[in-house]
């Protein structure tokens, strides 16, 4: 039988299952290959915080969407064109979310009846004709995994294990991917235990073989490789690309890194990747508490590291008192945040973007603190070297806001060439600079209001920093009213002085009325929806924030050169607040907080209705 | 001196061809304690301490939290850290831990390192970070005038326990055994020979040291720990803690209790091979465990000294040794080859 190849420009898939079947791992190997074949491509993990969630259950379904394109693309996509459900709750989570004449490959093993009733299924919605508008493609993937490894010396359990990679097996074959990555991956990440590693691999041919051979497969598919801009590229993912950057950072600065971190979801991957990097000077701390994380980092920078803390909200807030310390005692810190649903524990692996105010104010006291937001999963690595940058130059804290998207979520990432990557070191001080020999500790840079970095073994500029308010020069404690205020004014003016890119705009013909504008990870939904609107015919301006602390100096500029600025934000207007109270701009916000990134199409509804409006 | 100077707690750390005295660690700054506060004797103490070691001047780091005794560094021309209530040992540990080249002291409070900061500094005591942690202890909070402290005793009349407190106090040197200690010790402010005696034993310990010092606050807490400077008594409730030595007072004897513990009983009620000798080196911590409970309830007899010595890894040199051995297993770090570490493609 001949199979007709259909040609198409890009396909959503989501692979969704219980979290114990593998969809991850499965969502990972695919993208693998996708990006070995050469497409663009945007990823998607959706998983329950709870490590084994009762099996077959609503809550303990686990997805993984990867969008992949002939043309550069900006998000793992609104909608799936295909959907692998491991079982009939991964079915039910997930249809509300496919259109209507996606593909669905089922899982008909899994349809049974206990399974059918744990998710409220009366009858079996792959036989009940409820998804006639669907194109269901009944697959028995566990059985056919045991068949296939009949010949192996496995027990039935150990064997309907394999079901993922049959799954894969069967997904790359209707999207032409190559097979050799995953099967040398599966040859190194089971080395240990060649027969499973034996056992997957006939899995992953079985599911190919499947494909090639059953009638309920017709038709397969093809995405030509994507035109990127020339280079050398890895796929990767914010939390990875954050931690590279890191050792980047380290590297530029010529300081050894410390990163002082306490456990917490979704940050401890950072935590877990720098701590393979000794070889590089990396000293990871994994501290009794977040606040020992934070301390321990910053005892580290008085001694001339550079140090960093990673978390998320609740750890942001436990570690305050010591970015107010940071903050007083002008060392050089980077507090990585990458936010998750909340208040409190709220939806650990859920993103948000909710923490900005507590990143701008949260703190007792006068206390600025710097803000960068990295945009999409690699710019998390120049976000890290741009933290670092102005941490180092400024002896500040920084905070570097990363979300949960971001985190999890991947996409290729053109390696940077290392010569090119910018110096960042600072000379640190070791002569005094004082009259007869003494040294002021808060004697400034006339420039950038940055205080001497002395550390200890400095033979001759001994000195004593703390929490108490300090004499201006000196350093010495004061209670001086006069002091007081120009110390606070003086902290704030460094930081508000701090050199930040100017905003740049994207409005192609000069003559939108609508200014679209975000910060952090919407960026690249944002960018999606505008490119919908031009496509029809629409006009609209983009620009997007990565500094929030100071704001770039012409951002009022840009602001008030719009009729209209929209502002969609994964929270209730945070950064609109800081907009309009700074710059008196009547900023229309679009909020959700659903612990999900905005979806492209939506989006673009929201603007075109900005536009429509009078 | 020499056998100090060289003793494996300063190993690392640079030392000065200078002669230092006294002089050489004050600070220009204002010493600003009520008259009176036994923080005084034990800045003195430290102060003319401090030259014995030898040490190059920009090596030695002092971090402090909250409370009275936290000023301690203000006075001391270090290099020096007045932090957060509580945290000196978590900022502490990351300054030691990434220099093991500088001597790194914590000076805390009983409300400071038992109350606000108790986790930090049970976490130190276990991971053994190379710092000398001196916990100034008045049973008292002194700088918030005058609540009852984690130290203070069952009952302590204060202003926010009009009927008094109702909590057990900690005992921090069973605190710092339970917590896997290398080093315990206690002495007193009034006793400036003792003091120094077991700050030199202290700064010889590679890993954490904790001393508690018997720090009387005159004006929250006055006279709390009379009975040991009182001529009168003192010699008879002192159990004086000295390695290889039987552990006696002028007239008590420290013998093994019938209930596997000690127990304290008349000097002249029993003979000599029977007194406890002390052995502050014993891997095994139960019977420096079984001292630290001597002083219960109500300071009738009170062991003073070295409870534990026993020598274990320090934890910055361990770290350190983990980075050389990455760097001989896998090579310097390279950044072009970390970036290009993945699977990898090239356009164009």
């Amino acid at each position: 039988m001949t199979k007709q190849v259909q040609q198409l420009d890009r396909v959503i898939i989501r692979f969704a299952g219980d979290s114990g079947d593998g969809m991850q791992l499965t969502g990972d190997r695919f993208t693998a290959g996708t990006a070995e074949f050469g497409n663009d491509l945007s990823t998607l993990p959706n998983f329950p915080a709870e490590i084994r969630a009762p099996a077959g259950t609503l809550p303990g379904v686990s997805s993984f969407q990867l969008h992949f394109a002939d043309h550069d693309i900006l998000t793992p996509g609104d909608a799936p064109n295909v959907l692998v459900a491991m079982n009939p709750a991964a079915l039910k989570a997930n249809l509300p979310d496919l259109p209507r004449g996606a593909d669905i490959i089922a899982n008909t093993d899994e349809f049974t009846k206990r399974n059918l009733q744990k998710v409220g299924y009366a009858t079996n919605p792959l036989e009940d004709d409820s998804l006639r508008e669907w194109r269901v493609h009944a697959v028995a993937l566990t059985s056919l995994t045991v068949k296939a490894l009949e010949d192996f010396d496995l027990s039935k359990k150990d064997a309907e294990r394999s079901k993922n990679m049959f799954a894969l097996g069967l997904l790359s074959w209707l999207y032409h991917r190559p097979t050799e990555h995953t099967i040398k991956f599966l040859e190194q990440k089971f080395a240990k235990k060649p027969d499973i590693a034996k056992a997957n691999i006939a899995a992953f041919q079985a599911g190919w073989n499947y494909g090639e051979t059953t009638e309920s497969f017709s038709v397969s598919y093809e995405v030509k490789p994507a035109r990127l801009a020339p280079g050398v590229y890895r796929n990767i993912s914010g939390n990875q690309a954050l931690a590279y950057g890191l050792i980047a950072a380290s590297v530029q600065a010529k300081l050894p890194l410390f990163l002082g971190s306490y456990p917490i979801t979704p940050a401890s991957d950072i935590l877990h990747e720098l701590s393979r990097h000794k070889r590089f000077g990396v000293r990871t701390f994994q501290a009794e508490d977040e606040i020992a994380g934070v301390g321990a980092a910053l005892g580290a920078a008085f001694g001339g590291a550079l140090g960093v803390t990673t978390t998320s909200g609740p750890g942001v807030a436990l570690k305050a008192e010591t970015v107010g310390l940071a903050v007083t005692t002008e060392l050089p810190l980077i507090i990585v945040d990458v936010q998750r649903a909340g208040p409190s524990t709220g939806m650990p692996t859920k993103t948000e973007q909710t923490d900005l105010l507590m990143a701008m104010f949260g703190r007792n006291g006068e206390s600025p603190v710097p803000i960068v937001a990295p945009m999409s999963p690699s710019d998390c690595f120049d976000a890290a070297i741009e933290a670092a940058r102005i941490a180092v130059k400024y002896r500040t804290p920084v905070m570097l806001l990363s979300d949960g998207y971001l985190a999890n979520g991947s996409e290729p990432w053109r390696l940077p060439e290392v010569s090119e990557l910018p110096d960042i070191s600072q000379e640190f001080t070791t002569e005094p600079n004082g009259e007869d020999g003494a040294f002021l500790p808060y004697k400034r840079d006339g420039e950038t209001l940055a205080r001497p970095w002395a550390i200890p073994g400095t033979p001759g500029l001994e000195h004593r920093i703390g929490g108490i308010e300090k004499a201006d020069g000196t350093g010495n404690i004061s209670y001086d009213p006069n002091n007081h205020d120009l110390m606070v004014r003086t902290r704030a003016a460094k930081i508000a002085g701090i050199d930040v890119p100017e905003l740049e705009v994207d409005d192609p013909d000069g003559d939108a009325k609508v200014l679209v504008i975000g910060w952090g990870s919407t960026y690249g939904p944002i960018a999606a929806a505008v490119r919908r609107i031009r496509n029809g015919g629409g006009k609209v301006a983009q620009a997007h924030l990565r500094h929030l602390n100071p704001l770039p100096a012409n951002t009022g500029d840009v602001l008030k050169r719009y009729d209209k600025v929209l502002l969609p934000e994964i929270n209730l207007g945070q950064l609109a607040l800081l907009l309009r109270a700074r710059y008196l701009v009547d900023v229309i916000s679009y909020n959700r907080v659903r612990g999900l990134p905005f979806k492209a199409e939506e989006l673009a509804g929201v603007i075109q209705d900005v536009i429509d409006s009078d | 001196m020499t056998e100090l100077v060289n003793g494996k707690g300063l190993a690392l750390i640079p030392k000065t061809d200078v002669k230092q005295t006294l002089k050489d660690f004050k600070s220009d700054q204002e010493v600003r304690w009520c008259p009176g506060c036994g923080d005084y004797a034990i800045l003195a103490a430290v102060q003319s301490f401090l030259p014995e070691l030898g040490l190059k001047r920009e090596n030695i780091v002092f971090v402090s939290g909250i409370g009275c005794s936290s000023r301690f560094p203000y006075y001391l021309n270090t290099y020096g850290m007045h932090s957060i209530h509580g945290r000196a040992p978590a900022i502490a540990t990351g300054l030691a831990a990434s220099r093991p080249d500088l001597s790194v002291w914590v000076i805390t409070g009983d409300g400071d390192a038992l109350s606000i900061g108790g986790n930090h500094l049970i976490h130190a005591l276990r991971r053994n970070v190379n710092l000398n942690i001196l916990l100034f202890n008045n049973r008292i909070y002194g700088l918030t005038k005058g609540q009852y402290s984690p130290t203070s005793e069952i009952g302590k009349i204060t202003k926010s326990t009009p009927m008094g407190s109702l909590d057990k106090p900690f005992n921090p040197i069973s605190l710092a055994i339970g917590a896997e200690a290398s080093f315990v010790a206690r002495t007193i402010d009034s006793d400036r020979k003792h003091l120094q005696s077991v700050l030199r034993e202290a700064t010889a310990h590679r890993g954490t040291s904790l001393v508690e010092i018997y720090q009387n606050c005159n004006i929250f807490n006055d006279n709390a720990f009379e009975q040991l400077k009182d001529p009168e008594v003192r010699d008879d409730i002192t159990l004086r803690l000295e390695h290889d030595q039987p552990i006696v007072s002028a007239t008590k004897a420290v013998v093994r209790g019938a209930n596997g513990g000690v127990e304290v009983v008349a000097r002249d009620s029993v003979s000599a091979d029977q007194i406890l000798v002390h052995d502050a080196h014993n891997p095994d911590p139960s019977v420096a465990f079984a001292l630290s409970r001597l002083d219960e309830p109500a300071f009738e007899h009170v062991p003073i000294g070295i409870f534990r010595s026993v020598d274990r890894p320090s934890y910055d040199v361990l770290m350190a040794e983990q980075l050389e051995d990455a760097v001989a297993q896998q090579g310097p770090g390279d950044l072009s080859e970390l970036l290009m570490g993945g699977d990898t493609w090239r356009i164009g």
